[in-house]
């Protein structure tokens, strides 16, 4: 399937947003943008969903919480119980310390591998620049064709209204945007 | 869109720049050679380094009777260092991580580099322990796994386990966040530099980073969650610490106030040493667009207050002292404050409570050379608060046969030498090889205005 795309780069991130916002509100898509940091209010102008990554986050952290409890319970008191300063084999004050660290260990490995892993962020991966700026000072937005209503030269007007410096239009091969 | 700073704020970068500039600006130091004082700088911490290789390389191979303590006096210098650099590294988090919660923009200026050091400073702590075991090669020995001798499971109930789990959880949660913080700006340098190793390695090291706005979405809640994380983290991990002693059975140690009072004592001598790198690295790397007065000011109010607490903190070990009615308690704060190591005791209560008061004073805090010495007399006040802990606690127990004197050995001093230089060479490294101050955070957080007269088109006017 072949779709056609349309670039348009901008220099300030206000213009990027409050392009991002008229042409959402327009009813068209959005492909994605792309900008040299985090512009603060581009997910909510996008429309993106809340990121999951916080679940993964909890449930790494409940799981190296309570694996750890388990794992001092069963060392002190099962495998090989030992008495020390007459405290009780399974006393659960002592083993609340090393299981938060465990609790932060896990969530934070786990929450960083899962954002590599749904951003397909690896080591050895081509990294697919779509302006040579954009990890300076651009900001690029791509639009998408929806339905026959996609017509360029009403859009490209609509984004020089928010000082797009230039807009090109693109075929979408195999989702890769060039 | 509406202005995210107030413009009634002083701007967090200064020289108006452009975004293009930012980036310019902050990859310059590592683009160029290195400069002269770059060199001497290097030369004086790599040989303070082989200075303390020698040392340990001398202490391991002979042994730990290479070392001042005695039968009285069982933890010294080592252990005096191992919590100092500990504590030098909470300063990092603390601006990484709880700054970034309370939504503080400035710390963008200072965060990377507070980082940075974050990670060399627990390096250097994690050293210390090491060295004592005596035997390090055999420090798996502290993680549980399954071993032929039972299998014999370490001791969780043990603080000395689990600062093993604290430290090592640190040392990694940190190394993590710093490095996600960096993927951006490696993509940065990957696509700024010429075809070559540096712009190979960059590429690997930024895992494909191509700014989408999905990617930066999911992005800023992984660094969210971090911080989240790391909070919790870095006061767990000196209220561990401070567990080592406080559930000894020791007069000097044995307090609840220890957790609270280590983890503001840890941020407070952090501060101090990121005051100390940040002032010099903004002149000598021209980053004092960057890293403003403005910054240098309220890093230096967090000092001050930190510094109150923790002056605090030895009022009330005082005063606990004279209410427990607690002879042999009594005895040691007599003896820490009038006893024969009342100089270290005196020399700690100056630099880290008396002196910081001067911070008081907007004309102090903004007379730059003047905070830089404030911050090396809390370094070196904070350096002998520990001093003062161990040693006071136990020269003098509750035998007066048993006291003794403690002085260190020169292999002692050599090696609290070797990790000043371990510290400084790789802070030296990382300010060659990684952009210093966080590029995309800096131009995320100061909202430069826009360049070439273009005026915004408002929402209503385009509709």
């Amino acid at each position: 399937m072949s779709n056609r795309l349309l670039l348009a780069t901008f220099e300030h991130e206000d213009d990027l947003l409050a392009a991002t916002t008229a042409v959402r509100k327009k009813g068209l898509h959005i492909v994605d943008a792309f900008t040299p940091y985090a512009v603060h209010g581009l997910d909510r102008a996008m429309g993106l969903r809340q990121s999951r990554l916080t679940w993964v986050c909890f449930i790494c952290g409940i799981t190296g919480a309570l694996g750890m409890l388990w794992f001092e319970h069963w060392t002190a008191s099962v495998s090989w119980p030992i008495d020390v300063g007459g405290k009780p084999w399974n006393s659960l004050p002592s083993d609340v310390p090393v299981a938060f660290e465990a609790a932060v260990l896990l969530g934070g490995f786990g929450s960083v591998f899962a954002l590599f892993g749904v951003s397909r962020l690896y080591p050895g991966k081509r990294a697919h620049v779509i302006r040579p700026r954009i990890t300076d000072d651009q900001f690029v937005l791509v639009i998408g064709e929806t339905d026959a209503a996609f017509e360029v030269s009403v859009i490209e007007r609509l984004l020089r209204d928010y000082n797009a410096v230039e807009t090109e239009e693109q075929i979408d091969e195999g989702g890769r945007i060039r | 869109m509406s202005e995210q700073t107030s413009p009634l704020r002083p701007p967090l970068v200064t020289g108006d720049k452009t975004l293009g500039d930012v980036t310019r600006d902050i990859t310059a130091p590592m683009a160029g050679k290195p400069t002269g004082l770059w060199w001497a700088a290097f030369a004086i911490s790599s040989t303070a380094l082989l200075i303390g290789v020698a040392a340990v390389w001398y202490q391991i191979a002979t042994g730990i009777g290479t070392w001042g303590l005695n039968r009285t006096v069982g933890w010294g210098f080592d252990i005096t260092n191992f919590v100092f650099w500990v504590g030098i590294g909470h300063a990092g988090t603390l601006i990484s991580a709880v700054l970034f919660l309370f939504r503080q923009k400035w710390r963008t200026a200072v965060n990377r580099s507070a980082e940075a050091m974050t990670l060399f400073a627990v390096m250097c702590a994690g050293l210390f322990p090491l060295i004592h075991m005596g035997r390090p090669w055999l420090c798996y020995w502290m993680m549980p796994y399954p071993n032929t001798r039972g299998s014999l499971w370490v001791n969780f109930k043990s603080p000395l386990l689990w600062d093993v789990f604290a430290i090592s959880t640190y040392l990694l949660i940190s190394a993590v966040f710093w490095y996600v913080g960096l993927i951006p700006d490696l993509a940065t340098i990957r696509d700024r530099s010429e075809p070559g190793w540096k712009r190979r390695i960059s590429a690997i090291l930024s895992l494909g980073w191509d700014g989408s706005a999905r990617t930066w979405h999911r992005y800023e809640t992984v660094y969210l969650l971090l911080a989240g994380l790391a909070t919790p983290l870095v006061f767990s991990v000196h209220t561990i610490v401070s567990m080592d002693f406080a559930t000894a059975v020791i007069p000097g140690w044995h307090t609840t106030i220890f957790p609270p009072y280590f983890v503001a004592g840890a941020i407070f001598s952090g501060l101090a040493m990121v005051l100390t790198l940040m002032l010099i690295a903004r002149k000598v790397m021209h980053l004092e667009d960057y890293v403003t007065p403005k910054h240098i000011e309220r890093m230096s109010q967090l000092m001050l207050s930190m510094g109150c607490i923790v002056g605090l903190a030895y009022g009330t070990e005082f005063f606990m002292a004279a209410y427990s009615g607690n002879p042999y308690e009594q005895f040691v704060f007599k003896n820490r404050a009038f006893g024969p190591l009342s100089w270290a005791y005196w020399t700690m209560v100056s630099c880290n409570v008396l002196i910081p008061q001067l911070l008081w004073f907007k004309k102090v805090r903004t007379t730059l050379p003047l905070v830089f010495v404030i911050a090396i007399l809390v370094n070196v006040g904070m350096w002998f608060e520990r001093f003062v802990i161990i040693v006071t606690s136990l020269h003098r127990d509750f035998l007066p046969s048993s006291w003794a004197h403690y002085i260190p050995t020169s292999i002692e001093i050599a090696t609290l030498i070797g990790s000043f230089g371990l510290f400084f060479t790789c802070f030296l490294l990382f300010c060659r090889v990684a952009p210093a101050i966080a590029i995309a955070e800096v131009k995320g957080a100061a909202h430069l205005p826009r360049r070439g007269g273009a005026t915004a088109v408002s929402e209503e006017q385009a509709a």
